[in-house]
């Protein structure tokens, strides 16, 4: 069996198995191609269907095609799209740069704040109403006991540690010296009341084999990743004051696929061009333990 | 800062091999320094990474290690051990490697297992100066009970020994002894200084003695593991989806093929249910349409006949050799919880998509994995020991012995939420008196001067007996239930209807936090029940909602020597055989409620009956 068509069972496996086993189920959607290529296993897992809402995080800070084609998506695909935001750290203005916060204060307030509680229920979920196309207060307000998030283990340090299943205590720690044993594709499906699962699908997969699949299924990315005209384009997206395009003449995925095979990127970190990601030793696997992506 | 990432599998695509290599060892051999010197010696680290980690240990004024590169957690840099698995990334002109760096220090065990499973072939580190310890053995054992057939040994820190032969061979023979024991053939011993490079990307100038090849060079000798063909179909069943509310009427029986092939129009038995029908379609999103499925493949079909299939159950293909089937199970485990592995205690074992309550049942060998110095009179498992046992699940499970097959042949136990262990299965052990079966040492030991059965029969005039309504619509159960106490009661017998929310309320309100346990304990506190409203004389009526057929046996051998009648209102889960009365789903409850009283009438259970 091929190698994308091996990883490719190998997540399907584990969403069936995360619907299975998991009671409220949500999967994080961030726009970016990895999300984008777990919403499309999904529909692979479940013959067309996406049996769980998708949530993402609007920091108001996102490049604006990206929520254009999140929404575009949405209809098409008739997703159940939930939408969360930390309003009051926008209203009071605490961000970055605009705001009073620097870049890892502003991503901890906008991403990891706002996740937590959207996933708890503590805070109000948009829901896309399919009817009229608007967002609506979701009156779903249960917590999410396990969230699919589409990490994979090269992406950093601290993500290479990862597992498949992924256990969270109430308030969101990831315990990263005492995770559970996982071998013979068996996961940690069983948990006490109270803590959360994050589960890994794209674990084992890497940049390049993203883009192969994305080629090989023809499934439509958000068109930020490819140079439109001004010889960059974004390698990895976020929100555009800690974003940075790379130089780049790539304007289709063959030609990305291409450009990685080339080793054009080999010695540059994928997230290179994520400016939080350097503010000092050890600040972005913190951000993970409290919940970050 | 981050201190690894950036594969370099980058070059070509999707053509190249890609392997998982694990890397094991004991603490302190020189696990990290092998990887480290790998990535670096391969061009594998981003740019300037080097350079940075050694500016980091000169400003700290520290020595600067090969390691560092890979203990990207910062409490792992502080104790400077490996706590969990790193994942890291090189490739060689041959193929592109995934090196797993698993941690030596013994309460890792459960990290270098789950590190160490997801390989197919590993490097054990040994060091040549402190020689064989605790842990080069362990892993070397837990190496090969995880199924990783294909292992080099580096022997380590040559350079510390004065690039000593005597020293290499020493350790050579004594670990090869400590290997054939376990029937492991070891690929190569190489010897090594990973801090200096010595034998790992070149030949050494220090050991010119050794005419081996290189670290590099035997990775590069390992095989990719071919599944062995024409093995008998296995697809463990995950799920069943019927997505009706999108518009979407089929019944798609989801699994991932874990053995062989099937094709449309095969008959698929599936196991341990025994039900057969014709695989009727394959079902994909957005694939070519197809008429096999084969291994590896994450899919799902459909069925000709509408059988009642669940997930856990393996479907293989009629006429190909059958998996085991039966609720013992003899295996050599390896124990990795911090509570012991002891009898009497309840556990969930998962095997492919299967999960049932297990207890263990027996224990013959206990064995230490670093000395394989065994005990045999012991009836529990400490943490850390492997051991051959003998499991009772509490509904039959179907399985295959991991000699024959791998995937459907080994199971986890879950103990306390968390993976506790791990097991392989060795054999079927055939029937054995179950935990279960206990009613006949207790009638034995019953004081004479008690009331006997015969007794109770003469003045209440009924059987005693359990009878259970079973079917989908709770409500409509209940109902007919509580109809049927009333008429009996009215005709003057001694009867009575354990509510199922009186037993959710008091006698299984414990229950309630544990999900896992709840049904397979309600049949069981239910049986019991069942035993003590006989033993009194009484007609008693339950409502359960949807059992199966090994629900229903299981019932009844709890139960015993009451016995159990069985009234199906629709259910589609439980084979007709086990039925005494069967009718539909929606029957007019004063019909349903006749129908069994009749029944009761024909069976004898009520006797003298007078209208």
């Amino acid at each position: 069996m091929d190698r994308l068509r091996a990883l490719e069972a190998q997540s399907v496996y584990i969403l069936r198995e995360a619907y299975r086993q998991l009671e409220h189920l949500a999967m994080l959607w961030s726009i970016g191609k990895d999300s984008t290529v777990l919403l499309w296993l999904a529909k692979k897992a479940f013959f067309g269907h996406v049996p769980f809402p998708l949530v993402h995080i609007d920091t108001s800070f996102k490049l604006p095609e990206m929520i254009a084609y999140r929404d575009r998506l949405a209809r098409e695909w008739k997703l159940t799209m939930i939408v969360g935001q930390n309003t009051a750290a926008l209203r009071e203005n605490r961000s970055f740069p605009a705001g009073t916060l620097d870049r890892i204060s502003c991503c901890r307030e906008l991403k990891t704040e706002a996740l937590r509680n959207t996933l708890s229920g503590e805070w109000p979920r948009l829901r896309l109403d399919h009817q009229t196309g608007q967002y609506v207060k979701d009156a779903d307000a249960r917590p999410y006991t396990g969230v699919i998030v589409g990490v994979r283990a090269d992406e950093e340090g601290s993500r290479s540690k990862e597992r498949y299943f992924s256990p969270r205590t109430r308030d969101n720690d990831w315990d990263v010296g005492d995770q559970p044993p996982e071998f013979w594709n068996q996961y940690k499906t069983d948990f006490a009341p109270g803590t959360h699962v994050r589960v890994h699908p794209l674990l084992d997969w890497t940049e390049l084999a993203i883009w192969e699949y994305i080629e090989l299924e023809s499934i439509p990315v958000v068109d930020l990743y490819f140079d439109r005209g001004a010889g960059q384009r974004y390698r990895s997206l976020g929100c555009y004051p800690c974003t940075q395009p790379v130089e780049s003449t790539a304007r289709t995925v063959s030609d990305i696929v291409r450009e990685l095979r080339t080793g054009k990127f080999v010695n540059i970190a994928e997230r290179a061009g994520r400016a939080q990601d350097k503010d000092g030793g050890g600040t972005l696997e913190q951000l993970r333990r409290d919940g970050y992506m | 800062m981050t201190l690894i990432s950036t594969p370099v599998s980058l070059r070509e695509g999707r053509g190249r091999e890609q392997m998982n290599v694990v890397i094991l060892g004991h603490v302190d051999h020189g696990k990290s320094t092998v990887v480290g010197r790998l990535l670096a010696d391969t061009g594998s680290l981003p740019e300037g990474k080097l350079e940075q980690v050694r500016r980091t240990c000169q400003a700290n004024a520290k020595p600067f290690e090969y390691a560092f590169l890979l203990d990207a957690l910062k409490d792992e840099q502080s104790q400077g051990i490996t706590i969990d698995t790193a994942r890291c990334f090189f490739k060689t002109a041959l193929r592109d490697y995934v090196i797993i760096d698993a941690p030596g220090h013994v309460e890792f065990l459960k990290n270098m297992v789950t590190g160490a499973s997801r390989a197919e072939a590993a490097l054990l580190v040994i060091d040549a100066k402190e020689g064989i310890q605790e842990n080069s053995r362990r892993h070397g054992f837990m190496a090969s009970m995880l199924g990783i057939r294909q292992l080099v040994v580096l022997v380590n820190k040559m350079d510390l020994v004065g690039w000593d032969q005597g020293v290499f061979r020493r350790v050579e023979a004594e670990y090869s002894a400590f290997l054939a024991e376990i029937a492991v053939r070891p690929e190569a011993f190489v010897p090594i200084s990973a801090l200096g490079g010595d034998n790992l990307a070149s030949a050494s100038e220090h050991l010119r003695w050794y005419p081996g090849l290189t670290v590099l060079q035997t990775i590069d000798r390992f095989e990719k593991q071919r599944p062995a063909e024409h093995q008998p179909f296995r697809m463990p069943v995950q799920a069943v989806y019927k997505f009706t509310e999108s518009g979407d009427a089929r019944r798609i029986v989801a699994g991932t093929v874990v053995a062989g092939s099937a094709q449309v129009g095969q008959t698929l038995v599936f196991h341990p249910s025994g039900k057969r029908t014709r695989l009727k379609s394959v079902e994909g999103f957005a694939e070519p349409a197809r008429t096999s499925i084969g291994l590896g493949e994450a899919t799902g079909v459909t069925l000709e006949q509408q059988v009642y299939v669940t997930p856990g159950e393996i479907a293989c293909v009629e006429g190909e050799a059958p998996p085991e089937v039966g609720s013992f199970l003899r295996a050599s485990v390896f124990w990795l919880g911090r509570k012991p592995l002891v009898q009497g205690k309840r556990y969930k074992l998962k095997l492919a998509t299967a999960a049932t309550t297990a207890f263990l049942r027996q224990v013959s060998r206990v064995v230490d994995a670093s000395e394989l110095s065994s005990t045999t009179t012991r009836s529990h498992v400490e943490r850390h020991e492997v051991a051959d046992c003998v499991f009772e699940t509490v509904r039959p499970i179907a399985y295959d012995l991991a000699a024959t097959q791998l995937d459907t042949g080994r199971f986890v136990i879950v103990d306390d939420y968390e993976i506790a262990g791990g097991g392989i299965l060795l054999a079927n052990p055939g029937e054995m008196r179950s935990l279960f079966d206990h009613s006949e040492s207790e009638a034995n030991a019953a004081p004479s001067a008690r009331v006997s059965r015969g007794e109770r029969l003469a003045r209440l005039r009924q059987q005693p007996k359990l009878v259970v309504l079973t079917g989908p619509d709770r409500s409509s159960i209940e109902h007919i239930a509580a109809r049927l106490e009333r008429e009996l009661f009215a005709s003057g017998r001694f009867v009575y209807f354990v509510a199922p929310e009186q037993l959710r309320s008091g006698l299984e309100a414990d229950l309630l936090a544990q999900p896992d346990v709840r049904r397979d304990e309600h049949l069981r506190r239910l049986g019991e029940l069942a035993r003590l409203f006989a033993d009194a004389g009484c007609v008693l009526i339950a409502a359960t909602e949807s059992l199966d057929t090994a629900e229903a046996r299981q019932l009844r051998r709890i139960a015993a020597p009451s016995e159990v009648l069985l009234v199906g209102l629709g259910d589609e889960r439980i084979d007709e055989a086990e039925l005494a009365l069967s009718m539909e789903r929606a029957e007019d409850p004063v019909a349903a409620t006749r129908r069994i009283h009749g029944l009761l009438v024909e069976q004898r259970v009520l006797q003298d009956y007078e209208i």
